[in-house]
């Protein structure tokens, strides 16, 4: 009978099988733990997606850059040395500021320009444009004697004029460009002589203090040696402590104790490390401040123990059979751990790794312990060159006024961005790639 | 290298009928084991005859797995185990500090209770352990050892075709088949099987049953099982272990038929486990 069963529930717990209102009640609370996980979703994705907008819609003119196109005469007369002769040391010196105005004002077609008239031309041009037109001439000496035409990259203010961030109509007293710059702009303009270009100089050029001069480039050799650094030191480390704590150690009370203090490691915080590197590496071991080993060394510290807990859950993962079959047929633990378990492991271990260095290249508080906060204008060509590293150049435009520097701040945000990006998608992509064996 | 031919000297000395052919192959005296302090087997004497099949029976946790694992020293894995007596395999004793534990797992293949092959083709699974062992002299010489392998484990005819497919894509009897070719393929004397059929189904099973009695002729066996007419179907002779204990060993006719202790009885009877 079907009542059978129901009259022993009921004898049970004096309640029915399959009560409706209880029954009501367990849809109802599913339900409502749907609706939360969609709502804490919901609103994960919405902050996300400001977060995007706000960066990219303030950051993305940070990859134009408003040139202005000059045809510069470049008289044999201004690179002759006392003597006449042009030499290299000769180039070096010529007044490359005054031959860009001469320029800019024939182009403009001023016959005899006032001092303030002077002045107010220079406020066009960047002030690195004596740097952009000596290289011209460094690269190709033949152009002296003739008129080229050269795109140099116009000031700060009137890039932003272009890109819409300073207004117009803002009353002249209180503009930085006044109405006479202006009307030579628009001069500019419609002659095709100004106009936004890409923004190369973002990715080739070092630090400055003019927001069109400031670029990412010792940034991201900076950035790029400490990666390399923290890969050649904490992955191998990280990988062969974590196979010695899973395959070998003894399990007692030493290795407890080392287990607990590298869980603690992970969560220690970064700036600690900087203090670290700073009384280690450069105290003691009296390495160069500023230099990127001393900030991969760092980093590589700071991302040993993620790298050690990844390896150790992807070894753990390792089905145990896979060990008991190589052991089985007589492999010893070297041999099964390197023909079997570590290449099982390694789709965990990549990913552990990976994520790891994409937080070592994000971390910017150990970095400042060590100085890695300079003014480098020049690329180090080795990680003992003072460099700075992307999120920290990001710090440093960030506490700079300039309307250049907030764009590029914003900018250098999302090359950093794009990186991690980069890097976690690879790490997608090993994953798939090597997990296809099994 | 040289190890493993004296062996195989010695394997065939009964069938050339030399006086020591009633010697078993493998002895047990005394054999007790422990995890941590907690003790799973008591003073195990067992004599396991050469080129027949030794079962292992008993109900869960009585310690057959345990004894079975200690004749290819496989316990050592585990790091709280510890194991007391004298286990010779052909008078030498396994636990002797000058034996090479990797050199004897070669000598005592293993196959486990779910079939494990490696996640590489069938091919690098049977070519494994002669290649870390050194027995392979070339490439065509590796090829003539998986082929025999195979044939031996029963399996070359369904796989001769795909040797370098994943191991993995078999099914679970052949799988299984391809474990017992790889145990093989190392020339052990003796292969342990730990339940080999218990996650099989009964056409796989029957497959697997013949093949133990093939290798019967060339190998020595000892089996651990669950099923008492598996048992019965393919062992010679027969342990009955009861929580930690071995109560009664013998022929597996006598056991079956007329079994002297009361546990073994009730056990075989179906009264218990």
């Amino acid at each position: 009978m079907a009542t059978t069963q129901d009259t022993l529930h009921a004898a049970a717990d004096g309640r029915k099988l399959n009560d409706p209102a209880m029954l009501k009640r367990r849809y109802a609370a599913e339900w409502r733990f749907k609706a939360y996980g969609l709502g804490a979703l919901g609103i994960a994705l919405f902050f996300l997606v400001v977060l995007f907008y706000s960066i990219i819609s303030q950051g993305w003119t940070a990859f134009l850059q408003t040139n202005i196109k000059l045809d510069v005469a470049l008289n044999e007369a201004d690179f002759q040395d006392a003597d006449g002769q042009i030499t290299e040391q000769s180039i070096r010196v010529a007044d490359y500021t005054k031959m860009a105005r001469d320029a800019l004002q024939s182009t403009l077609g001023l016959e005899s320009p006032t001092r303030p008239e002077k002045r107010d031309l220079r406020g066009l041009l960047s002030r690195g444009v004596d740097v952009q037109i000596r290289n011209k001439i460094e690269s190709d000496r033949s152009v002296i004697g003739q008129t080229v035409p050269v795109w140099v990259l116009a000031n700060g203010e009137v890039d932003a004029l272009i890109k819409g961030s300073i207004d117009r109509n803002t009353p002249e007293e209180r503009r930085q460009l006044n109405n006479k710059q202006l009307a030579w702009i628009d001069k500019l303009i419609a002659e095709g002589r100004l106009e936004k270009q890409f923004n190369t100089g973002l990715f080739t050029y070092g630090a400055s203090s003019q927001p069109e001069t400031a670029g990412l480039a010792v940034a991201l050799i900076g950035s790029f040696f400490m990666m390399l650094i923290v890969a050649l030191v904490a992955v191998p480390i990280g990988v062969a402590a974590a196979a010695y704590l899973e395959e070998f150690a003894p399990k007692n009370t030493f290795t407890d104790i080392i287990e607990v203090n590298i869980n603690n490691l992970a969560a220690v915080p970064s700036i600690v490390f900087g203090l670290l590197g700073l009384a280690v590496f450069i105290n003691f071991m009296g390495l160069p401040r500023s230099a990127s080993l001393v900030g991969g060394l760092v980093l590589s510290l700071m991302t040993l123990p993620t790298v050690i807990i990844a390896t150790r859950a992807a070894i753990r993962a390792v089905p145990p059979s896979i060990r008991e079959a190589a052991l089985g047929v007589g492999a010893s633990k070297m041999q099964t751990l390197f023909h079997h378990v570590l290449p099982l492991a390694l789709p965990g271990i990549l990913t552990g790794t990976i994520i790891g260095l994409v937080q070592a290249l994000g971390e910017t508080a150990p970095l400042l312990m060590i100085g890695l906060v300079a003014f480098v204008v020049d690329y180090p060509t080795t990680p003992l060159d003072p460099a700075t590293a992307l999120p920290v150049q990001i710090y440093m435009w960030a506490s700079s006024a300039e309307r250049g520097f907030v764009e590029r701040t914003m900018g250098a945000t999302i090359v950093l961005l794009m990186f991690l990006f980069v890097m976690n998608a690879a790490a997608v992509y090993l994953r798939r790639k090597f997990e296809r064996k099994w | 290298m040289e190890q493993i031919a004296t062996s195989a000297t010695a394997e065939t000395a009964p069938m050339s009928g030399v006086a020591n052919g009633e010697a078993p192959k493998v002895t047990a005296r005394d054999v007790c084991v422990f995890y941590g302090a907690k003790q799973a087997l008591f003073d195990v004497n067992l004599d396991v005859p050469r080129n027949s099949v030794t079962a292992l029976i008993g109900p869960s946790g009585c310690g057959k797995s345990t004894f079975l694992r200690c004749l290819n020293r496989m316990n050592d894995t585990i790091p709280i185990c510890r194991v007391t007596g004298k286990i010779e395999l052909d008078e030498q004793d396994i636990y002797d500090r000058d034996l090479d534990v990797v050199e004897l797992r070669a000598r005592v293949g293993m196959v486990f209770q779910k079939p494990n092959p490696f996640p590489k083709s069938i091919f690098d699974n049977i070519a494994y352990g002669p290649r870390i062992h050194g027995l392979v002299r070339d490439k065509t010489h590796l090829e003539e050892i998986v082929e025999t392998s195979l044939e031996k484990a029963g399996l070359w005819k369904e796989v001769k075709d795909r040797v370098h497919e994943p191991g993995t894509g078999l099914s679970g009897g052949q799988q299984q088949r391809l474990c017992i070719a790889r145990a093989i393929a190392t020339t052990p004397d003796v292969i342990l099987m730990d339940e080999p059929c218990s996650a099989l189904d009964p056409i796989a099973t029957a497959k697997v049953e013949e093949l133990i009695h093939e290798l019967r002729q060339n190998y020595t066996i000892v089996i651990v099982t669950h099923s008492m007419q598996q048992a019965r179907r393919v062992s010679q002779k027969t342990a009955f272990f009861h929580i930690g204990y071995l109560v009664e060993v013998g022929d597996t006719e006598q056991i079956f038929e007329n079994p002297q202790d009361k546990r073994t009885q009730d056990y075989i009877m179906g009264r218990f486990g």
